[in-house]
C-alpha cells in the first residue's frame, strides 16, 4: 500500500494541513501519513525574496522521512523557479517530492480581507494538483479537474479539488 | 495532442534549463534539454523538435541568435522563443528579424509562457492538420509514404520507382489489404502522368453491364435510363493511369474488351460508333492467382500477358512483421490526431500482442485494430486489454496444433495466455486451467514466466 506524506515546512495553520491531507485521502489509494514537520525550505534567493522551487526539492530528497514513499511539503513560502516569475507548487513528475506554497492562496496577497474558507479549498486543490504529478499524471485538458493547469488564482478558483474521472483511473491504473 | 510534439530548452544554466522543462513535462510535452547551442544543433539534427527556447547569452561557440539561425537552416518551419534576462530594444529586433517566433524576458510570467506555448502548439496541430487533410483531399501518395523495413517491400518500391516513368502495364498481386491501391498511386504519382488523373476502378464492385458502362462511358439513349452522353473511366484517365482493382473477377466478355484497350489504345462508347482514342496507362491488382485462372480457362491468356508486363506481388502483413513496429507509431500518430485523442504509444507488451497476430486483413486490418484500440482506450497508452479483441478473434477460428512445438511449449504457452487473460492474476489462472495454486506457481517458475 502506498503512504503518502503531507508535511509542514514552516509554521502553518493545522485546519489547513488537516484540509490537504483529507483532499489526499479523498483522491489518492494508500494511505496519508502525516511526518513531522520537515523545517525551513532553506532555498531563499535575496534576489527575487522568494524561494527556489527546484533546491526546495533537492532539500525535500536529503531531507525524506522515513515509512512514506512520496511526500507533499507545504509551505508559506512563495516559490519561484528561475525561468518564471513564481509557481504555486512543483513536483516531480512520477516522483517522490512535491512542495506547495500557499503563499499566493491567501486572499491577504491580493491585497483582500482573509477569508479562512476560501484558503482551505484552493489548498486542497494545489494538494490534490502536485500529489497527481507525483502520480505521474500531466495537466488535464478538462478545466474543472484538479489537475487542469493553473497559472492565475482565478483559474485555481474555477477548479475542484477532485480528479476528473479520466485522471482518476489513470492513478488507480498506474498504482495497479 | 500534446504528446506528439517535443520542445527543445537550450540555456547553458542547468537550473533554468531543467525546472523549465520540468514545468513543461507537467503540462504533458516530451521535452529535450540542451547545455549549449552546438549540443541544441547536435539535437536538432536527429530530433524535430516543435518549440526550441533558447537562451539568448550562452558563452563560447554559439550564442542564442547563431543557434536559432543554425537550427532555422535545419529546419525552416521550427518555431524558435529566444529567452534573455537583459532586455534592450536591439535584441530584441536583431532576434524578431532572424525569425524568432518570440522573444521573452525571463523571469516571466506562468500565464505569458503557457498562453505562448499553447498558441504556438495550436498552429502546429492546425499545420499538421492541414497537411493530412490535403493529402487525404488529393490522396497523392509517393513512395516515401510507403512504410517499410522488409527487404522485399524495399525491393517492390525500388522497382515501382523504376517504372514509374514508364508505360508499361502493372500488375498488383497481394491478399486484401496489402496496400495494392497504395502501389499504385505511388507508381502514378512519382511518374510522368503525375499531374493527369489517376482514376481508381473496383471490378468486383459492379454488375457485368454497368461495369462496362462505367469503363467506356455511353452515349445518349444507349440503353434505358442512358439520358445523356456519358465519359467513361477510360476517358477521363486520359493522360493519366486508370486503376483496374480486382481485374480477377471481370466477364469473358469485359476481358476480351479490355484486351482490345490495351492494344489499339482506342474504344467504343457502349451504343456509339464513334472510336474514342486514349491514352492511358493501365494498373491492374488481384488478390487471384492469374496464372491459375489461365490454366482453367477463366482468365484468357493473351489478357494475362498483356497486363503482366511488370509484375510486383506484395507480401502479406504476415510475412513482414517486422513492418508492423514501424506501421504502429504511424497509425497511432495519424489516428490519434483524427479522433482528437492523446495516446502517446503503445506498450511493449501489446506490440508483442501485435507482433504474434497473424493479421489475415493485413495492414488495413492493423490499421482498423488500431483506431478501434485507439477508441477504447483510457489510459494515454495503448495497452494489451485494449487489443483484447484481436485475441477474441483468433479464438473463434478453428485451431490447429502449431507445427515442431513440444508438450512442454504448449503449456507454457497456455500458462502465458490464462496470466495474460486474468491480468496476473495467478490464483484465477490457475483455476481456468483447472490446477491448484501452488502447481501453477511451480510451473511459473519452470518455465521462467514473467509475470
Amino acid at each position: 500500500m502506498i503512504v503518502l506524506g503531507l508535511a509542514a515546512m514552516d509554521n502553518l495553520e493545522e485546519d489547513l494541513l488537516a484540509a490537504m491531507r483529507e483532499a489526499l485521502e479523498d483522491n489518492f489509494p494508500g494511505r496519508v501519513a502525516s511526518p513531522p514537520p520537515i523545517g525551513s525550505p532553506d532555498a531563499y534567493d535575496p534576489s527575487r525574496r522568494q524561494h527556489n522551487a527546484p533546491l526546495v526539492l533537492k532539500r525535500l530528497l536529503t531531507l525524506f522521512p522515513p515509512g512514506v514513499d512520496k511526500i507533499v511539503a507545504v509551505t508559506a513560502c512563495d516559490l519561484f523557479i528561475p525561468m518564471l516569475s513564481f509557481v504555486y507548487g512543483q513536483a516531480q513528475l512520477d516522483g517522490r517530492v512535491a512542495a506547495v506554497s500557499v503563499a499566493r492562496l491567501r486572499p491577504e496577497f491580493y491585497g483582500l480581507a482573509p477569508h479562512p474558507p476560501l484558503l482551505l479549498t484552493r489548498a486542497r486543490k494545489e494538494a490534490v494538483h502536485e500529489t497527481g504529478h507525483l502520480f505521474g499524471l500531466v495537466h488535464c485538458m478538462t478545466n474543472t479537474c484538479a489537475m487542469s493547469l493553473s497559472t492565475n488564482i482565478h483559474q485555481i478558483d474555477l477548479k475542484r479539488d477532485v480528479l476528473c474521472p479520466a485522471c482518476r483511473a489513470r492513478v488507480w491504473e498506474r498504482v495497479r | 495532442m500534446r504528446a506528439h510534439w517535443r520542445i527543445l530548452v537550450v540555456d547553458d544554466e542547468e537550473v533554468m534549463c531543467e525546472s523549465l522543462a520540468a514545468w513543461l513535462r507537467e503540462d504533458g510535452y516530451a521535452v529535450d534539454t540542451a547545455a549549449s547551442g552546438r549540443d541544441a544543433i547536435a539535437l536538432a539534427k536527429t530530433t524535430d523538435y516543435a518549440v526550441y527556447f533558447v537562451d539568448l547569452k550562452m558563452p563560447g561557440g554559439l550564442d542564442g541568435i547563431e543557434t536559432m539561425m543554425e537550427v532555422r537552416r535545419l529546419h525552416p518551419e521550427a518555431c524558435v522563443v529566444i529567452i534573455t534576462a537583459y532586455a534592450t530594444v536591439d535584441t530584441a529586433i536583431t532576434a524578431m528579424k532572424e525569425g524568432a517566433q518570440e522573444y521573452i524576458v525571463k523571469p516571466c510570467n506562468p500565464e505569458e509562457i503557457s498562453l505562448l506555448v499553447n498558441r504556438i502548439i495550436k498552429v502546429k496541430n492546425l499545420q499538421r492538420e492541414n497537411t493530412m487533410l490535403r493529402k487525404r483531399l488529393s490522396r497523392r501518395y509517393k513512395f516515401h509514404d510507403i512504410i517499410s523495413k522488409n527487404p522485399r517491400m524495399r525491393e517492390i518500391v525500388e522497382l515501382a520507382a523504376e517504372v514509374a516513368s514508364l508505360r508499361s502495364t502493372v500488375l498488383i498481386r497481394g491478399e486484401s489489404g496489402t496496400g495494392k491501391e497504395l502501389i499504385a498511386r505511388a507508381i502514378h504519382y512519382s511518374g510522368a502522368r503525375a499531374a493527369r488523373p489517376f482514376i481508381a476502378v473496383s471490378c468486383a464492385a459492379l454488375a457485368e453491364t454497368l461495369l462496362e458502362a462505367e469503363l467506356f462511358g455511353h452515349e445518349k439513349g444507349a440503353f434505358t435510363g442512358a439520358v445523356d452522353r456519358k465519359k467513361g473511366k477510360f476517358e477521363l484517365a486520359d493522360g493519366g493511369t486508370i486503376f483496374l482493382d480486382e481485374i480477377g473477377d471481370i466477364s469473358p466478355k469485359l476481358q476480351a474488351d479490355l484486351l482490345r484497350v490495351l492494344q489499339e489504345r482506342s474504344f467504343y462508347r457502349l451504343g456509339g460508333s464513334e472510336e474514342v482514342r486514349v491514352d492511358v496507362r493501365v494498373i491492374a491488382a488481384t488478390h487471384h492467382d492469374l496464372q491459375q485462372a489461365v490454366q482453367e480457362g477463366r482468365f484468357r491468356d493473351d489478357l494475362y500477358y498483356r497486363l503482366n508486363v511488370i509484375e510486383i506481388r506484395i507480401p502479406p502483413l504476415r510475412e513482414r512483421r517486422e513492418d508492423i513496429p514501424l506501421l504502429t507509431p504511424f497509425y497511432i500518430e495519424r489516428l490519434s490526431h483524427e479522433l482528437g485523442k492523446e495516446i502517446g504509444g503503445i506498450t511493449e507488451s501489446a506490440m508483442k500482442l501485435l507482433l504474434d497476430h497473424d493479421w489475415p486483413g493485413n495492414v488495413r486490418e492493423l490499421e482498423n485494430a488500431i483506431e478501434r484500440a485507439i477508441v477504447t482506450c483510457r489510459s494515454g497508452t495503448i495497452a494489451e486489454e485494449d487489443l483484447a479483441f484481436l485475441v477474441e478473434g483468433r479464438n473463434s477460428r478453428p485451431w490447429t496444433v502449431p507445427a515442431d512445438l513440444t508438450l512442454a511449449d504448449l503449456e507454457k504457452l497456455a500458462i502465458e495466455a490464462a496470466l495474460r487473460r486474468s491480468s496476473g492474476n495467478v490464483k484465477e489462472a490457475a483455476q481456468k486451467l483447472g490446477i491448484d495454486r501452488s502447481t501453477m506457481y511451480e510451473k511459473i517458475k519452470r518455465y521462467e514466466i514473467a509475470r
